[in-house]
């Protein structure tokens, strides 16, 4: 790999970061009164000068971004408003709810749409190819919030399977609270996994078959077939190998889609995660914790999307050479 | 080819595929019905007056205990579902249309300045247009919304709603057609007639605007059909989260919404139908733009 490439991307994924750094910062300045909202409206003048100067607000806004750039290193996100307790703590206690959503979504999505774009690729001739690419639109076309409560309707509040919200049990296994290991916790995670799936898995395939069937067209698979070697290794070893590639990248915008959405499941199934923190944040203007929530996004992200440009440009090295 | 024949042409290959046919028919009528909403409407939910609390919580008029007068039931406030549906269909699709609207208003502007005078100020939007893609544009919506609301007093909120909600998607969204609008720019601005109009004189915003823009527009009319399903959709998400259209000025997403808190007392239809009516309405735009895009512009896939 050459070195050029590796400083562009990473440029960029600094670039995104302190830009969107900036910008959750500045929110600060413009959204609410941090003093008002600690002590309310009726509070005396002095006591909001002698917390303004506690809080540090008085100083220059430079210096007070580069403090709370230099803080953030340290772990330390500020108070959030309501909770009236550390950012940081607020948020590490919520990321497995979100994480162990998330992943289950994205191994739904992939292990059941890559084998459908496959299929719909290789047999596009077949009214059953058709048809599922007609069911993947209207898949794509499903409000991830709607699933949910379709869903809820249907298992929770009429067949009284499947909890309609929360979490079930949880086991802490060195700090990381788990819903993976106990009955109600599994229970729990069904319904909220396959409504920020099922879009996903449509997404998924539809990409994938639009990926094969350019591969398939390629000058190479054509000498293959002339060949004559047989359709089974044409498919799965020359043709599946090369539409791998955009897969890495799907897989990348998987992530990104699936940290988005899961926001609304979260809501729709009270979960509590990243989501619905992020949710009440907006709510009540909670400000540090909005700020620390996009900056966090802003680093997961930069790095999802260095790692997929780093993976594309191994596997690939008319990227790597281009400028791009 | 005239524009007549160009659309006859399009309308027989429509009859060639009876499921995209059958979409753009629902999709027909439902434009129809929004349009003429309010004198569709068998009620109006909205006065007051007229609602009697004696005729809340009513289910389907064909279900037992069922009222004639309200084939879909009424919600807690005894107003009529129907009614409901057809104004929120209304609201939904108005917003949906002015958000896209709003992007390709700014797309457009942006990915001309950038395709036809390059240099800095290429490099400046286009890395806005980079760091914005870094972010799911469901998410920076859903950002956007919130933070604009939180911004105006409590009294102002419902009433600048519809404005929020427009501008938090059409900004979610403009890099798209920047993007698609600047390379098509690029390729048109090398042209010959391009650069036999500047010899003959034309200032640069006559040629960008007289010549340039008109042969870019394609590309942006299929993905602007495109995006308006996902325009719908992120205005029904925003709703739902309670940071896009306040209930007194409902969308499909706000129905949705108050709906859901009676999930659970067994009054399905208050929630039911108006996600049923979100899905045929998302799914007829995404046939139709899928069909469009295929015919129009088979390399933007």
């Amino acid at each position: 790999m050459t070195a050029s490439y590796l400083v562009r991307r990473l440029g960029h994924a600094f670039l995104v970061i302190f830009v969107v750094s900036l910008i959750a910062f500045q929110l600060g300045e413009v959204i609410g009164d941090p003093v008002t909202a600690i002590l309310g409206l009726e509070a005396p003048e002095s006591a909001r000068v002698e917390l303004r100067e506690e809080l540090g607000l008085d100083a220059p806004y430079v210096v007070r971004y580069a403090a709370y750039i230099a803080d953030a290193f340290t772990g330390d996100f500020g108070m959030s408003y309501k909770a009236q307790r550390p950012v940081a703590d607020v948020i590490v206690e919520r990321v497995p709810a979100t994480f162990e959503l998330a992943m289950v979504a994205l191994i739904i999505s992939l292990s059941v749409g890559i084998p459908l774009g496959v299929v719909a690729a290789i047999w596009r001739e077949t009214w059953w190819a058709s048809a599922l690419m007609t069911v993947s639109i209207i898949g794509v076309s499903l409000p991830t919030f709607v699933i949910g409560i379709l869903l809820i309707f249907a298992f929770s509040v009429n067949l009284g399977w499947l909890p309609s919200f929360g979490r079930g049990d949880t086991v802490m296994i060195g700090g990381w609270s788990t819903g993976l290991l106990t009955p109600s916790g599994l229970a729990a995670l069904i319904m909220p996994a396959i409504s920020l799936a099922i879009s996903q898995v449509a997404l998924v395939a539809r990409l994938v078959r639009a990926e094969m069937l350019e591969v398939l067209r390629m000058d190479y698979i054509r000498f293959a077939r002339a060949r004559g070697i047989k359709d089974r290794v044409v498919h799965f070893r020359h043709a599946l190998r090369n539409t791998l590639l955009p897969i890495i990248t799907v897989s990348g915008i998987q992530i990104g889609y699936l940290i988005a959405f899961a926001v609304v499941v979260e809501q729709v199934f009270q979960w509590p995660g990243l989501g619905t923190m992020f949710l009440s944040a907006l709510t009540e203007s909670d400000i540090p914790v909005i700020t620390a929530f996009l900056v966090l996004i802003a680093c997961v992200f930069a790095t999802i999307n260095l790692i997929v440009d780093l993976l594309y440009a191994m596997a690939d090295p008319r990227v790597r050479l281009s400028k791009g | 080819m005239t524009p007549m024949i160009a659309l006859r042409g399009h309308v027989r290959a429509l009859s060639f595929k009876p499921f995209v046919l059958f979409a753009s028919i629902i999709l027909f009528l439902m434009v129809m019905i929004a349009l003429f909403a309010p004198w569709l409407a068998p009620t109006d939910p909205y006065d007051l007056a007229t609602l009697d609390l004696f005729d809340s919580h009513l289910p389907p008029s064909w279900m037992s205990g069922g009222d004639a007068r309200y084939f879909l039931g009424t919600d807690s406030q005894g107003a009529d579902i129907m009614s409901l549906l057809m104004l929120g269909l209304r609201t939904s699709l108005t917003v949906g249309l002015l958000a896209v609207g709003l992007s390709v208003l700014i797309g457009l502007t942006l990915g001309l300045l950038s395709g036809y005078f390059r240099g800095w100020i290429e490099t400046v939007i286009m890395r806005a247009a980079d760091i914005q893609f870094t972010f799911p544009a469901m998410l920076l919506a859903l950002l956007i919304g919130g933070l604009a609301r939180s911004m105006f007093p409590v009294n102002k909120q419902e009433s600048s709603a519809f404005f929020i909600v427009v501008l938090a998607l059409g900004i979610s969204h403009w890099p798209h057609f920047a993007r698609l609008v600047r390379a098509a720019v690029i390729s048109e601005a090398g042209k010959n007639y391009v650069m036999a109009s500047r010899l003959a004189g034309r200032g640069h915003f006559g040629i960008l605007f007289r010549h340039v823009m008109p042969n870019s527009l394609n590309p942006v009319f299929v993905l602007a059909t495109m995006d308006i399903a996902f325009a719908i959709m992120t205005e029904a998400t925003l709703s739902f989260l309670g940071f896009g259209m306040p209930a007194s000025q409902p969308s499909l997403g706000t129905l949705i919404k108050v709906g859901y808190g009676y999930l659970f007392s067994g009054e399905w239809w208050v929630v039911v139908f108006p996600s049923a009516i979100l899905i045929i309405l998302l799914v007829s735009v995404n046939v139709f733009g899928d069909w469009l895009r295929d015919r129009l512009d088979p390399k933007l896939r």
